[in-house]
């Protein structure tokens, strides 16, 4: 189990942030197919995002899994909602509904 | 380590009675699959509920021996 301490990090974190990717790597260098394939998806929004790189911080890297129950990163966080991994991103992708829940996001400067 | 594709897709079908489960092996290697469920259980569930009530299915492996498990899910058209 992760501490309390740490799940009140994820929890300010994901508070803190519209939308927020915990992820393998950077954006420039992803360390993993699957979170390379989200930060494909949200460039392609072209929404402003942040990024938490799990491999720099085993706490994190073991909390976010129990924070959200889910077993595996990436993990999506947009408006404080937990919003699944890149296959749900991909689905809702597809179905126009990720576009949808980026509503109000600010865009990225170029 | 991997998983044998029989042995992922029997685990998924016993955990969800009447489920249609398509493995496709990606690589050859055991190691990488993608997974297709359509199950009448999932209907009214949020897309999070469905894929957590398939990862439950391989009892705690996703994330661990089973790294690459690309799954989709739908409820029967």
């Amino acid at each position: 189990m992760s501490d309390p301490a740490t799940h009140d990090r994820i929890a300010k974190l994901v508070a803190d942030h519209p939308v927020l990717l915990f992820m393998k790597g950077t954006p420039l260098f992803p360390q993993c197919g699957f979170s390379s394939r989200a930060i494909a998806m949200l460039d392609r929004l072209g929404i402003e995002y942040d990024t938490v790189d799990v491999l720099q911080d085993m706490e994190v890297r073991q909390g976010i899994k129990e924070f959200s129950d889910w077993p595996t990163i990436p993990q999506l966080y947009v408006k404080g909602e937990f919003i699944g991994g890149s296959d749900i991103m991909m689905e809702m992708w597809e179905a126009g509904e990720l576009h949808q829940l980026m509503d109000g996001v600010p865009t990225r400067a170029e | 380590m991997g998983m044998r594709e029989d042995d992922l897709k029997a685990m998924i079908a016993s955990a969800l009675p009447g489920a249609v489960v398509t493995i496709t092996d990606l690589a050859g290697d055991n190691e990488h699959y993608s997974a297709h469920v359509v199950s009448e259980s999932f209907r009214g569930l949020t897309r999070v509920a469905q894929h957590k009530a398939v990862y439950a299915a391989l009892g705690g492996r996703m994330g661990g021996e089973l790294h690459a498990l690309q799954l989709t899910t739908a409820v029967p058209s």
